[in-house]
């Protein structure tokens, strides 16, 4: 299943998943004018994990939504795997999983798998992973007809997951997606979670405000601060690649949370 | 640890668990028996109001009366339901259909949503019983205002319901959409139109029943079938059990209309769906 599930040629790696230039976003409101993101600038290699670690109204949502095309930055460039993020949404290349699932009340589990292949001129790849064989990815087989009422908050979003997939993703930009999840829940979706990464060869981004959830996922950190949403640094992580949740209590691992810690609060 | 517990009923625990489901029981049996007892409360009272006050037929029928008559003249009862059955679901079709295709429209073109809206909910403020006459001269004596009234009725609570109901879709649900690359008609027909549903039946169901009303008022002006001018028959000739007993015809007539739309939505909505208000 993994060689299934691989969407990446080999001859592209070369070139980045995001390329980001002094990307700034102002919103502008009757009440105020927010800075949401200030000269934002990293390169994400393709099959990369970075998360986006921050307080909340940082900026990670808006720069998750840059890179997908849902935001247009006021100032910088932005290049998605070598081109504009709109060819980049185009060409299906972006898979986003939301904080609370975003599923289709009235869809069971498998038809919302399959909603990409429906729209925007989605179609399955040939050679790309079946609904079916995405819910059994993600933990869900045997659940494929059950309506997202029916199915448990972790489930539900194990179904985004999947959804996400479904497509072929390059690109998986996740928004804290297991933030409303109990803490049980949220290790076995982060253990599963680096299973499918490994097994798909995607490239992560993701948001969370945890630093033990950016520490043991993550290959690199980008840690933001807030007003102005800015880089305050980009850690790189230094874990094995096998990650059992006992990691949490090394040594190494206690060592960089209290790095990505001291960065947060360094004002 | 979990080795062999012996399986162990505590006799106390199942003495509650007797006493819990007979006491859901007998909740269950008072909630189907209390509405019976109301009901043959309300029909003694009733029928001892008429015989010991000796209230004359021309005034109020005794139940036993009314029974009567909605047996015997039961054909002729049917005969003028037919007429208003026809108008009343003429009229919901036309004024629903129109509203789904108006809401539609709104939602879609925002400037002919803010330039027609405030009419329509203008002319839906004018009173029924003052529309009647005005569309019965617009349109004669026939079938067609009957229609259009019960149209008009039913049409401005589901045009409001059905532009709520295409625009209340989940935020992330659209931006799902648009990483998707889905175009205007994938989002109407893959998210808005479904989203819209229980909207639409809460408004189908309430349609329901103002149409029976719609096409009865309609029939009280110029026109000699129906069960509103069988109503106004019966109240001018002193019938009064006739009169309830079209009224009884009348209002079965709506309580099924309305059945059937819920039925209709248990096998369309047939996820969870949040309450509708
Ligand atoms: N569409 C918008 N309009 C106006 N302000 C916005 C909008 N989206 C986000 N913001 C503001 O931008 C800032 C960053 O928001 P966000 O990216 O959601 O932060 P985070 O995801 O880190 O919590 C916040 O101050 C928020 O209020
Ligand atoms: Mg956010």
């Amino acid at each position: 299943m993994a060689t299934a599930l691989a969407q990446q040629s080999p001859v592209t790696s070369a070139m980045p998943a995001v390329e980001c230039r002094g990307i700034g976003v102002r919103f502008v409101t009757d009440r105020q004018t927010v800075n949401a993101l200030d000269d934002i600038s990293f390169t994400l290699k393709q099959g990369a994990f970075l998360s986006l670690l921050g307080p909340s109204g940082c900026g990670k949502s808006t720069l998750l939504r840059v890179i997908a095309d849902l935001v247009h930055p006021t100032a910088g460039a932005i290049s998605v795997l070598g081109g504009t993020a709109e060819a980049a949404r185009r060409a299906r290349a972006l898979g986003f999983v939301f904080q609370d699932a975003a599923l289709l009340p009235w869809r069971t589990a498998i038809e919302n798998v399959s909603l990409p292949l429906e729209v925007g001129g989605g179609r399955k790849r040939a050679d790309g992973p079946s609904p079916q064989e995405l819910l059994a990815l993600v933990g869900l087989k045997g659940r494929e007809n059950s309506f997202p009422h029916e199915l448990s908050g972790g489930m539900r979003q194990r179904v985004a997951i999947a959804r996400a997939l479904v497509s072929g993703p390059r690109i998986l930009l996740m928004d804290e997606p297991f933030g409303a999840l109990d803490e049980i829940t949220r290790d076995r979706l982060n253990v599963e979670l680096l299973r499918i990464w490994k097994e798909t060869l995607t490239t992560v981004v993701f948001v969370t405000h945890s630093i033990y959830e950016a520490t043991y996922l993550s290959q690199q950190v980008l840690v933001m601060g807030a007003h102005p949403g800015r880089v305050r640094e980009i850690v790189p992580i230094d874990l094995p690649a096998d990650r059992p949740l006992a990691i949490r209590e090394s040594d190494a691992f206690v060592r960089i949370a209290a790095h990505l810690r001291g960065v947060l609060g360094a004002e | 640890m979990a080795t062999a517990v012996p399986a162990m009923v505590d006799p106390a625990q199942g003495e509650a668990e007797e006493r819990y489901h007979r006491a859901k029981q007998r909740a269950i049996r008072r909630r189907r028996l209390m509405p019976l007892v109301g009901a043959g409360t309300l029909l003694a009272v009733w029928a001892a109001l008429v015989y010991g006050l000796e209230v004359p037929p021309y005034i109020a029928p005794s139940p036993l009366r009314v029974v009567e008559t909605l047996y015997m003249r039961f054909g002729m009862l049917m005969t003028n339901l037919a007429p208003t059955a026809i108008e009343a679901i003429s009229g919901f079709l036309l004024g629903n259909v129109v509203a789904i295709i108006i809401a539609t429209v709104f939602v879609h073109q925002k400037t002919l949503e803010e330039a027609f809206f405030p009419m329509i909910v203008l002319i839906n403020t004018i009173p029924v019983l003052a529309k009647a006459p005005i569309l019965v001269l617009l349109l004669g004596n026939g079938i067609e205002p009957k229609i259009a009234i019960a149209a008009l009725i039913c049409f401005f609570p589901t045009l409001v319901n059905m532009v709520r109901g295409l625009e209340s879709v989940n935020p992330q649900a659209m931006e799902l959409m648009r990483v998707l690359s889905a175009s205007k008609r994938e989002v109407f027909f893959k998210l808005r139109l479904q989203n819209s549903l229980p909207y639409l039946f809460s408004a189908l169901k309430i349609a329901a029943s103002t149409a029976v009303i719609g096409a009865i008022v309609g029939e009280w002006i110029g026109t000699t079938v129906g069960i509103g001018a069988l109503l106004i028959h019966a109240m001018y000739n002193f019938d009064s059990a006739l009169l309830y007993a079209t009224a009884i015809v009348g209002a079965c007539f709506s309580v099924a209309f309305y059945f059937v739309i819920t039925l209709i939505e248990r096998l369309v909505v047939r996820w969870h769906a949040p309450p509708v208000t």
